[in-house]
């Protein structure tokens, strides 16, 4: 079997997104399709892991954090579809006794995942955190993170911000899913960003423009991200996307951030979304 | 009857900040493991973490005022093996940061000591801002978190080698003024175990942190009346050593608890809920009722709320008189 291409297993990842969120009626398409692309880069291409032997250290391998831990769907999606836990499991996101808890946990040992999320703006510190530790440890891991632009208006993100420029931690690429969408409306109507580039660059990060769907422009840009390796800027990815990206109706709305789709719905979604490593 | 495994004297000529016992062992503790790292809000004189800082600068993290950040780095710092120790008040190390901790630290299960210093009213002339009586009452209802308080300067250096070698969320509360050493600097420290500093028959005194002390002073005034009080040292208030705790009133048939905290949330309400689970017998509370404190001398506040060796005696002696009337 030859290997499946990115947007193969992207179109796939969408499957399950929507097949989670109808069998679970609840929990965050929209998001979560907007970010199919770079999760599918980064886990499928990019990033040096073991999904076969997960270990909560991570050493030797780089490290990815979620932090706008209600895109899940996606990301559980992702470490299914990698290796980490039975593709079948998924069948059991925000179920009673599952592994797959509604926002991502560590509690119940979920191979993948290495610190809880979902109270928003928490997953920068503890990004930086272990991108420390990778040089403390005379590592040359990289650790990646995503985060929400609406999550961009809590506070300790930006104090997280400060500290990773002050320490010099370069060894840190952060993604921003710049969707504009947030649960109440645009962001520019909920609490506006402003220029989120002068931001970071004022913050003393060195930012990274691309279009959140087009893989060439995402490894593009995680590879001069991985250059500026020893400047002692942290780097940071401001990723154009589109809210439930790949399913028509879902698609460039706040409507889709937290609502799951009924059994019409499911099916006009899976319509649009070709099955190419088989459902769960 | 004085126990002299764990008591040095009761006639101590020293006095010592437990915050200096912190920045001790958290020094020995930089020494024994690599693995060990500080962190700092901005306080690192105050946590007294100038020698670590100084003895190992590549592994002693300046955060800045910015608590909330400084428990998400510990938290991630844990992965790949480090033992994060974060320094700031009490007040910064809890309610400021109650989210960052419950949900990167306690829930996440992640190694990292909460090191909280100036708790409590003895941290004097700030006043209210910054002397925070809940924050005991917020940690042990985390799932998953230790809660120590130490009793004097030896214990709190025992307690944070202690904390330094179990796997787990600690938070580690210690305070500002200069207080008597009487603890030994070999006494036998076992997380979750209350140590019995007097033995006695008539009424149990169960105190923790800065009250201790006061606990054996009001001891020995008590003694002096015919009245042979039990000390208990609770240093470890989560998780509770209640079988020490009860079989204790099943000798004495009275409590009195004492704690630098809110009565609410603080260990006496934990004291009273094993009682009433297990032993129950009238019991008295010397904490803070459900106020705020204020500016003023360490020694004046402990005065004025009530929490010092005169209190402790005031409460045995009402809650003698309730078990007298109960037998």
């Amino acid at each position: 079997m030859s290997t499946p291409t990115l947007p193969n297993i992207a179109s796939q990842i969408r499957r399950d997104i929507v097949r989670m969120v109808h069998g679970a009626s609840s929990g965050h398409p929209g998001g979560s399709l907007g970010c199919v692309e770079v999760l599918t880069l980064l886990f499928f291409e990019e990033m040096r892991i073991n999904p076969d032997a997960f270990d909560m250290d991570g050493i030797g391998e780089d490290l990815f954090f979620l932090s706008n831990g209600h895109i899940s769907p996606v990301w559980y999606s992702i470490l299914a579809r990698r290796g980490y836990f039975p593709v079948n499991e998924l069948a059991t996101f925000r179920k009673i006794n599952s592994r797959l808890q509604g926002h991502p946990a560590t509690e119940e040992g979920l191979p993948g995942i290495r610190i809880a999320s979902g109270s928003l703006g928490q997953g920068l510190s503890a990004a930086i955190g272990a991108a420390q530790v990778k040089k403390l440890n005379k590592e040359d891991s990289t650790v990646f993170s995503l985060h929400g632009d609406g999550e961009l208006q809590e506070g300790q993100i930006w104090e997280a911000a400060m500290y990773a420029a002050h320490h010099k931690v370069d060894n840190l690429i952060s993604f921003v899913d710049c969707n504009g969408q947030q649960i109440d409306g645009p962001t520019d109507k909920v609490m506006g960003l402003g220029d989120l580039a002068q931001k970071w660059t004022a913050f003393g990060w060195r930012v990274h423009v691309c279009d959140g769907h087009d893989f060439d422009a995402l490894r593009s840009a995680v590879s001069k991200a991985k250059e500026a390796r020893g400047s002692g800027e942290p780097q940071v990815v401001l990723m154009k996307t589109a809210m439930g990206k790949g399913v028509d109706f879902m698609e460039g709305t706040h409507e889709w951030h937290g609502i799951a789709p009924n059994d019409d719905q499911l099916a006009s979604a899976l319509g649009q979304l070709e099955e190419t490593l088989g459902d769960y | 009857m004085v126990n002299s495994r764990f008591i040095q004297s009761l006639e101590p000529t020293v006095n010592k900040d437990t915050r200096s016992g912190f920045g001790e062992g958290l020094l020995e503790v930089g020494k024994q493991n690599d693995n060990a790292v500080a962190l700092c809000a901005d306080l690192t004189g105050s946590l007294k973490m100038n020698a670590f800082a100084n003895a190992f600068p590549e592994r002693f993290f300046q955060v800045g005022i910015a608590e909330a950040n400084m428990m998400g780095v510990a938290a991630g710092m844990t992965i790949g093996g480090k033992i994060p120790f974060t320094g700031t008040f009490a007040n910064f190390s809890t309610g400021r940061v109650y989210d960052q901790i419950r949900q990167s630290i306690a829930y996440s299960e992640k190694n990292v000591k909460i090191c909280a210093s100036h708790a409590g009213l003895t941290l004097g002339e700030d006043g209210a801002t910054h002397q925070i009586l809940e924050d005991v009452g917020m940690m042990t209802m985390l799932p998953n978190m230790t809660v120590i308080c130490p009793a004097d300067f030896e214990q709190t250096k025992q307690a944070t080698l202690a904390i330094s070698k179990m796997h787990g969320p600690v938070y580690l509360r210690f305070g500002r003024p200069k207080v008597p050493v009487f603890m030994r600097p070999d006494a036998l420290f076992e997380i979750g175990k209350v140590q019995p500093l007097m033995e006695g028959n008539d009424v149990t005194i169960v105190a923790t942190g800065h009250l201790v002390w006061e606990a054996l002073k009001a001891a020995q005034a008590l003694n002096t009346r015919g009245i042979c009080a039990e000390v208990l040292n609770v240093h470890t208030i989560k998780p509770l050593d209640v079988e020490t705790i009860i079989n204790s009133l099943k000798r004495t048939g009275c409590v009195v608890t004492a704690e630098e905290h809110q009565r609410n949330g603080g260990l006496g309400a934990l004291v009273a809920q094993a009682a009433a689970m297990h032993h129950p017998v009238p019991i008295e509370h010397v904490a803070v009722n459900d106020s705020f404190g204020e500016s003023g001398t360490p020694a004046q506040l402990m005065d004025k709320y009530g929490l010092n060796s005169e209190a402790i005696q005031a409460k045995v002696d009402a809650v003698m008189r309730r078990s007298n009337i109960l037998a």
